[in-house]
């Protein structure tokens, strides 16, 4: 098990450089600078010889090799840079985000599972009923609603027409401020794990061992309960784990929209802005989620499939 | 013929099953089985054997549906019990083995446990206490360090190993009735004898009797003493299996017995190919009553002289 994480961790390593490396090359190609987008903000006054300047100081006129090899350099020694805009190391930048977002995936992802897997299991134990079709039918809804409109949506009904909830922001230990960004954020996430658990429960009670146990004389629940909901949650996991791993990422346009201060709209102020290191650092913590989610996945799987081994 | 004939401990009556209300799939099959007797039910694929068996058992999946007739076992209708009388006869007094060893068992279950599931359920134990009586089922169907195997799962044994398993939960709880659905037909041919010779040794110590369902002459004419040849949803033929070889009545019993590969046989012909039974039988004589077809009430006064 411990040389599975260990080989795991190793295995990043490559991931991030690509990914790095796909930063740099889609930065040296998009126009704009981090000093252009200064002058943009107003500061027309910015000179030939202040923009060489801030050029020299940021090491911007540097080739892009160079450049590209001095950042590998720093986050070999975990070092994620200097921010351009706050002059502060990115990590210093990202720190205070990373609760904030993480709190926020796993939030939303309690929201689907709670509901999502139910709901599946609910709609394959009656197959072509109502509650089947209403239950898909609201899945297909989830999946296809903007989320930006169904957080807003939200927003009018829970906080503005009824005042149960705070409409944004955060608030370190309050769970009123997570609910309705959880929900907007999880109801995507939510569908598709009711689509993925109704496949995945229909797929199991066809399976020649769910006959046995019926042939066993087996009552159904006891039958669901200890024959068929571990081999579902087998198949769901896998939805769960990319599920959750690319949700920090898929927050952007919630945190945005509910004044989350996440690693995603912090992402999207610095792309904004061309500050390139914490660009960059936000997406390896994004993509160092994604991967550290995945390794645990296969870790669960080991737990409770006992043909895989991880070795 | 004076003397009185013994119960039956499964009649079925001129069962029918369809899709719908439409009984196209089996049209009205009628046999007897007696106590400790076993039945062969022979037939090609697609001849209605199996899901004969799986009607005994409640088992038919939807659209599939008993359409009509009666299955009485112990003298009572099942089709007449609700669906919770059933499921207490399922694994308890009658139990099935089936075709697919490898995928009948549930992977993400130890052995033991699964043989365990039974006496939990229906002698009401505890799970420490099933669980040691899994390992006696175990012993009985003669798998090796019994102890050891029931923390196994089932990707860890062979396919004889599990369908020995199989057999150990179908007759956990000493049914009166075993159907077995292609008990060997996955299996090994040296496997294959093993798993009958133990069917056959348990069902005769426990007076179990036992429907054996197989698309296989040379395992029906081992096992059983009388058999019924199934042919496109009918009995076309029930015999003594002896007499069954000797002198097939219905021409597609004919043509099952010529059907069988045998080495130098001529059934296997120059084309290299195996006949098939259409060229045997002419289709005008398929899944029709044979005019000496001997009746099922006849057999059994036969049978308990």
């Amino acid at each position: 098990m411990l040389r599975f994480i260990l080989r795991r961790t190793l295995q990043i390593i490559p991931t991030l450089l690509v990914v790095v490396l796909i930063i740099f090359v889609i930065f040296s190609v998009v126009p704009g600078s981090f000093i252009s987008s200064l002058m943009s903000e107003g500061r027309n006054a910015t000179n030939a010889d202040v923009m060489a300047h801030l050029n020299q100081q940021f090491g911007l006129d540097k080739p892009l090799l160079v450049r590209l090899g001095d950042y590998l350099w720093g986050l070999a020694q975990f070092d994620l840079g200097i921010s351009y805009r706050t002059r502060e190391p990115v990590w210093n930048v990202i720190e205070p985000r990373l609760w904030p977002s993480i709190k926020l995936a796993l939030a939303a992802m309690f929201f689907a599972a709670i509901i999502g897997i139910p709901l599946g299991f609910i709609a394959a134990l009656k197959p072509g009923s109502m509650i089947d079709s209403g239950t898909m039918m609201l899945a297909i809804s989830g999946l296809s609603l903007p989320e930006f409109w169904f957080g807003l949506l939200l927003m009018y009904v829970f906080a503005l027409q009824l005042g149960w909830l705070p409409s944004f922001g955060y608030q370190a230990d309050s769970i009123r401020h997570i609910i309705l960004p959880a929900i907007a954020l999880g109801v995507s996430p939510m569908a598709l794990l009711a689509r993925t658990t109704r496949a995945g429960v229909l797929d199991v009670m066809n399976a020649d061992f769910v006959r046995t146990a019926r042939a066993k004389g087996l009552s159904e629940p006891r039958l669901v309960r200890g024959h068929v909901a571990r081999n579902v949650l087998v198949l769901v996991l896998t939805t769960l784990g990319l599920q959750v791993g690319s949700l920090m990422g898929q927050a952007i346009v919630i945190e945005k929209l509910f004044s989350w201060p996440g690693i995603g709209s912090l992402l999207v102020d610095s792309v904004a802005a061309r500050d390139i290191p914490v660009v960059q650092g936000a997406v390896i913590v994004i993509v160092l989620w994604f991967l550290v989610i995945n390794m645990l996945v296969d870790v669960a799987y080991a737990a409770i499939d006992p043909r895989i081994k991880v070795t | 013929m004076s003397k009185t004939v013994p119960a039956s401990i499964l009649s079925v009556r001129d069962l029918r099953i369809g899709i719908g209300n439409q009984s196209d799939l089996l049209h009205g099959v009628s046999f007897d089985i007696l106590p400790g007797e076993t039945y062969g039910l022979v037939g090609e694929s697609g001849s209605g054997k199996s899901i004969t068996g799986l009607s005994v058992l409640g088992l038919l999946k939807r659209p599939l549906q008993v359409t009509g007739g009666s299955i009485l076992f112990r003298e009572q209708d099942v089709l007449k019990l609700n669906k919770r009388e059933r499921r207490r006869l399922r694994g308890d007094r009658m139990a099935m083995v089936f075709q697919e060893p490898m995928t009948a068992l549930n992977p993400l279950a130890t052995v033991g446990r699964q043989i365990a599931e039974m006496f939990v359920v229906h002698r009401g134990l505890s799970w420490a206490q099933a669980r040691l009586k899994a390992v006696e089922a175990l012993e009985t169907v003669h798998v090796p360090a019994p102890d050891e195997r029931a923390r196994s799962y089932p990707h860890q044994l062979s396919g004889g190993m599990r369908q020995r398993v199989m057999i150990a939960i179908a007759l956990a709880c000493r049914p009166d009735l075993l159907i077995a659905d292609e008990p060997t037909t996955a299996l090994d041919v040296t496997v294959q004898a093993e798993v009958l010779k133990l069917i056959a040794e348990l069902c005769q110590r426990e007076g179990t009797a036992v429907l054996l369902v197989s698309h296989d002459l040379g395992v029906i004419a081992n096992m059983c003493r009388r058999v019924g040849v199934m042919d496109r949803g009918r009995l076309v033929e029930e015999q003594d299996t002896r007499a069954l070889f000797e002198t097939p009545l219905h021409p597609y019993t004919r043509g099952l017995l010529a059907a069988r590969p045998r080495l130098g046989s001529r059934t296997i012909s120059e084309r290299g190919r195996l006949t098939e039974l259409d060229e045997l039988v002419a289709d005008t004589q398929r899944g029709r009553d044979a005019p000496t077809l001997v009746t099922p009430r006849g057999m059994l006064a036969e049978a308990g002289r």
